[in-house]
């Protein structure tokens, strides 16, 4: 176990530095390549443009109005998901029988891809906030279900009987027993839903359009081809997503810190 | 006897139960957008003929295999690459972080401006979404070799492609297949959203003709032909799992017994 500290100590340096460092010489290797007329320019600007498009964007309130849009879209998305996943699957999980009957199904509705849905959604619904809406449920819904399936199965035998010495009645023994072993498995279940959410409100943006956000900008920004706000708003996307898994990780800490591999890996 | 229509009964109870209410709820519909379920199923033939098979589904399948396979093997070798080397590691990782939150149809409009509307680009499409999930497995499996098989091969001086083969994609196969479990079903998204957005042929694009074309019906089945695609395939990748790992799952069940 010792080895690897002496090594990096040996090496003398730093992860976080090195991150910067290859962040920046991709950037660099991404401002160099077009001026070099390596890679097309009108089509792969260099990054310099990017970035005052970026800045350029920041300074716009329709894009922040977009970002809004884009966040509102995609919280509530994934709050339906994650409340019917929580519910659905404590019930189902609880109840073998119910367990036994619905595994079929399941299997069976979760590999459908989400955005096959998109033609449906989209004659479904006159609202286009409604379509993106079902596409994100859909797809986001899934990861939870099977994440608390799990969860309510993992209850220790030795809890379990121990509890029913103890004679806690039904909503006790939920309490105490099933959603302290089930809650790392929901935790689990949000943050794989979290960005499985992101990623169809944006794409339902950028599809369907209709309602403000940032995938709507990039299918504007496509048609009207102003290509560095295009990138510009790629990468806003981006760190909309990176922005998103740190707060899950972060909520997922939290609400943990009581439990043992949390305890473990953050010695306080 | 009793005991295995019981099975089956559980198995196929719900699923007939959920079709059943559709026909009847939908039986006399006549909502233009929900058509009847016995509608739906009596133009299922006549839309998915042998000739609309060869011209749409076949390609949409061939790229889509293609861009799988292509997105699993970078994956695998890049992922090798960065788990292997922890500078490269640390270089790469906040990068990937950034990369891999970019939601792959964003890229789509990119890849259409570079490449044109052509095949290539919905081959590009799919392994640009369906590449981050092996890579990042991958990394994390070969990162988390045990310690003393590592040494053990230091020891006997195993090394080259035999060390590559024999250990560290082997330790790191489990976590390299529930990558390309995750690549797969983004692959399938990518290859639906690569087609929606300009496309001659294919599964998506034929679907969305039927949408636009308002032949509602037509687009109802084709939404059940790209269901079903999805089940299959994943059906199809639990076999190939099995076998793969059979080794894995054999260990994790002496573990467990032997506990």
């Amino acid at each position: 176990m010792t080895t690897p500290r002496v090594a990096r100590r040996r090496a003398g340096d730093n992860p976080a530095l090195l991150g910067l460092v290859g962040i920046l010489a991709f950037a660099a290797l991404l401002e160099v390549l077009p001026r070099a007329g390596v890679l097309p320019a009108e089509y792969l600007p260099p990054t310099s443009r990017i970035v005052s498009a970026l800045l350029d964007e920041f300074g716009r309130g329709s894009f922040w109005q977009a970002v809004g849009g884009t966040i509102t879209t995609w919280l509530l998305g994934l709050v339906i998901a994650v409340v019917a996943g929580i519910v659905l699957g404590i019930v189902i999980g609880s109840v073998p029988a119910l367990r036994l009957a619905t595994a079929s199904t399941v299997e069976f509705l979760r590999p459908i891809p989400s955005v096959a849905l998109l033609p449906l959604a989209v004659v479904l619904f006159s609202a286009p906030i409604r379509s993106i809406l079902l596409l994100v449920v859909y797809a986001s819904f899934w990861p939870v279900l099977i994440q608390v399936l799990h969860g309510v199965t993992d209850i220790d035998p030795v809890a379990r009987e121990t509890a029913l010495s103890y004679r806690l009645d039904r909503w006790r023994r939920a309490r105490y027993l099933v959603w302290p072993t089930t809650l790392p498995y929901v935790m689990t279940g949000i943050r794989l839903a979290a960005s499985v959410a992101l990623v169809l409100t944006i794409t339902g943006e950028l599809l369907i359009g209709g309602t403000k956000g940032i995938g709507e900008r990039i299918a504007v920004a496509q048609s009207s081809i102003t290509v560095p706000s295009m990138y510009a708003l790629i990468v806003v996307s981006g760190l909309i997503g990176v922005l998103a898994n740190v707060a899950t990780r972060r909520a997922e800490r939290l609400v943990l810190a009581w439990h043992p591999a949390v305890r473990r890996e953050f010695p306080l | 006897m009793s005991r295995a229509l019981g099975r089956a009964g559980l198995l196929l109870g719900l699923p007939v139960i959920l079709l059943v209410t559709w026909w009847f709820a939908s039986a006399g519909s006549k909502s233009f957008y929900q058509p009847p379920l016995e509608t739906i199923i009596k133009v299922f033939p006549a839309t998915w003929t042998a000739a609309r098979f060869r011209s749409d589904v076949l390609p949409s399948l061939g790229r889509l295999f293609l861009g799988y396979g292509l997105a699993v093997l970078l994956g695998i070798v890049l992922g090798v690459l960065i788990g292997a080397h922890r500078r490269l590691r640390a270089l790469v990782e906040p990068l990937l972080e950034f990369l891999r939150a970019i939601p792959p149809p964003v890229l789509v409009p990119i890849l259409i401006l570079v490449a044109g509307l052509g095949d290539p680009t919905k081959v590009l499409v799919i392994v640009s979404g369906g590449i981050w999930p092996v890579l990042l497995n991958t990394v994390e499996g070969v990162r988390g070799v045990d310690q003393v098989l590592a040494d053990t091969c230091r020891t006997y001086r195993i090394c080259g492609w035999l060390r590559m083969r024999t250990f560290i994609l082997r330790a790191a196969s489990p976590q390299i297949v529930v990558g390309a479990r995750q690549a797969l079903s983004i692959s399938i998204i990518m290859m639906v959203i690569g087609e929606l957005l300009g496309a001659t042929n294919g599964l998506g694009y034929t679907v969305v003709q039927f949408q636009r074309g308002f032949e509602i019906p037509e687009m109802w089945s084709g939404v059940f032909v790209l269901g079903l695609l999805g089940v299959l395939l994943s059906l199809a990748f639990t076999l190939v799992e099995r076998r793969v790992l059979s080794w894995y799952h054999g260990v994790r069940a002496a573990e467990r017994s032997g506990r």
